[in-house]
């Protein structure tokens, strides 16, 4: 007798608990998006809030609303992840446009200068604090490679002074731009070749002193175009992606050679050269002045080193999207 | 109105949950690494805990000690506690999916939370009417927050200093949560001091 009771009781409480919980789920259910769940699926479930959401089934959501998102945010998750979500996400979004990140600037060491010996934290955020940087332009890359350290997928790298990336293994995740302290690398649709390298905001003359291969905002580049796709903003030339033909034009009139055609996927194999010399510090300098050769340019650019990270990829763009 | 003030008090400072009872540390150590998720673990917390005083005092009250197996305490606590928050959780869910979208993540970390049962035990052994039980919850809750909210401006400090290699990452949070907790203990007393013996 004395066990029967707490028998009862508790299978009552038990049972009780449990059939409410049952019509509750049933009737109170919320419909949920299936990619989410899917997405969800993928990773690890570890709840840690790294990715900045709160806990994995926010981030899936997050996701499955906005396919533009990066898959690569989960690092308990790691590549298998991000991979198991592309996947998710590329059945879905189909024809989401391949992209790729793009360092803006050229100054490799033998084109510009250091203005300090900087002996601090060899980070980027760090030394920029330090009255900008080691470097004499106080808008180009810096070096340390924070974005290098950011990179989950080993794809940029600082080459002779300057990051560069490789556009085979871009996945365009959006961390490196996240980790530069002068914001010099953008994310853009892969099909756009053409890209300026330098992104100064001191005045042509400064630009001038501090670095050989900055952009010195001298305008050539808008004349030459016959889209008005680009335009000079706060001192250096800006190239709008959705307007840009590719043509090459305004690389061919740049005097400082600094913008860049990044030749086509598949055209000749010899273009790209497989090293890149990346980019070298980069304090970059832009450059201002244009002058009028027209032809050279283009080629000059994408060869040498001012161009180099993306340069070497060129190729690699079909197989990312793959990737993806 | 004073024994209810005394009651708040003694729960929040004096028998802080985390920094004096040592109840609750999984997620005073695991969510309090930023302010925003503390914030939301301590009000989850502070809410469920409420929530299943409610629950719990009247079936010790009621179903229990009348039955004489007031030792089954533990366990159908347990068993209620985490039917209770899960059914919580469905309800926010779809009526309230903003404060679920807040708390969500919290809610199951809660349910078997030490802490909580915790409350509901001290509840019993201190022999608290129904009033005096949530009042205590309640202030349980908000000393949970409050350490939480202590801890998490700690743990910022300690990211951005320079750690002995050997002392990153849990063990000096560990060396921290006991300094703090050593400073609780100058609380005790304080209750008789402010309200007389």
């Amino acid at each position: 007798m004395g066990i029967v009771t707490p028998i009862i009781l508790v299978s009552v409480i038990g049972v009780v608990s449990g059939i409410g919980l049952t019509l509750a789920a049933k009737f109170m259910a919320v419909p949920v998006d299936e990619t989410a769940v899917k997405i969800r699926e993928c990773l690890p479930g570890a709840n840690c809030g790294g990715c900045g959401y709160a806990g994995c089934d926010d981030y899936a959501s997050a996701l499955a609303a906005d396919h533009s998102l990066s898959p690569s945010l989960c690092a308990p998750g790691g590549a298998a992840a991000a991979a198991g979500i592309a996947a998710v996400l590329g059945v879905e979004a189909g024809s989401a446009v391949p992209k790729v990140a793009r360092v803006r600037c050229s100054g490799l060491k033998d084109k510009t200068k250091e203005s300090m010996e900087y002996q601090g934290f060899s980070t980027c955020a760090a030394a920029k604090l330090f009255f900008g940087g080691p470097g004499s332009c106080k808008n180009g890359c810096i070096g340390f490679g924070d974005c290098v350290s950011a990179c989950a997928y080993d794809a940029i790298r600082v080459c002779n002074g300057v990051a560069q990336v490789d556009r085979d293994l871009c996945v365009a995740c959006g961390m490196c731009a996240k980790a530069c302290p002068n914001a010099l690398i953008e994310i853009v649709p892969k099909s756009s070749r053409v890209f300026v390298g330098c992104s100064s905001t001191d005045p042509g003359k400064k630009t001038r002193e501090v670095c050989e291969v900055g952009c010195i905002a001298c305008k050539l580049c808008e004349k030459a175009c016959k889209f008005d796709a680009v335009k000079v903003e706060n001192n250096h030339a800006v190239i709008d992606a959705e307007k840009c033909k590719n043509c090459g034009l305004c690389a061919k009139a740049c005097p400082r050679h600094i913008i860049h055609v990044i030749p086509k996927p598949g055209a000749k194999p010899a273009v790209p050269k497989p090293e890149v010399k990346p980019a070298e510090k980069q304090v970059e300098a832009p450059v201002k002045e244009e002058a009028p050769e027209k032809t050279e340019a283009v080629e000059k650019t994408e060869a040498p080193a001012k161009a180099p990270a993306e340069t070497p990829a060129e190729k690699p763009e079909d197989k990312e999207a793959e990737k993806k | 109105m004073a024994e209810m003030l005394k009651i708040i008090f003694a729960a929040v400072l004096v028998n802080n949950c985390v920094l004096v009872q040592f109840l609750g540390i999984c997620p005073f150590l695991g969510v309090s690494k930023k302010l925003d998720s503390a914030v939301g673990m301590s009000l989850a917390v502070t809410f469920v805990m409420a929530l299943a005083t409610v629950a719990t005092w009247p079936i010790q009250k009621f179903l229990l000690d009348p039955n004489g197996i007031g030792y089954l305490q533990t366990i159908v606590f347990i068993l209620v506690i985490a039917a209770l928050v899960q059914l919580v959780e469905i309800i926010l869910k779809k009526y309230m999916p903003a404060l679920h979208k807040s708390l969500g993540v919290y809610l199951p970390l809660i349910t078997t939370n030490c802490a909580v049962l915790g409350v509901c035990i001290n509840n019993i052994t201190n022999g608290y009417e129904f009033i005096p039980a949530l009042l205590n919850s309640i202030g349980t809750g908000l000393g949970f927050l409050l350490a939480m909210v202590i801890f998490s401006g700690v743990r910022q400090r300690i990211e951005y200093n320079d750690i002995p290699e050997s002392f990153k990452g849990v063990p000096i949070t560990l060396i921290a949560a006991s300094v703090l907790a050593l400073a609780f203990m100058g609380f005790s007393g304080v209750i008789d001091g402010i309200f007389g013996a």
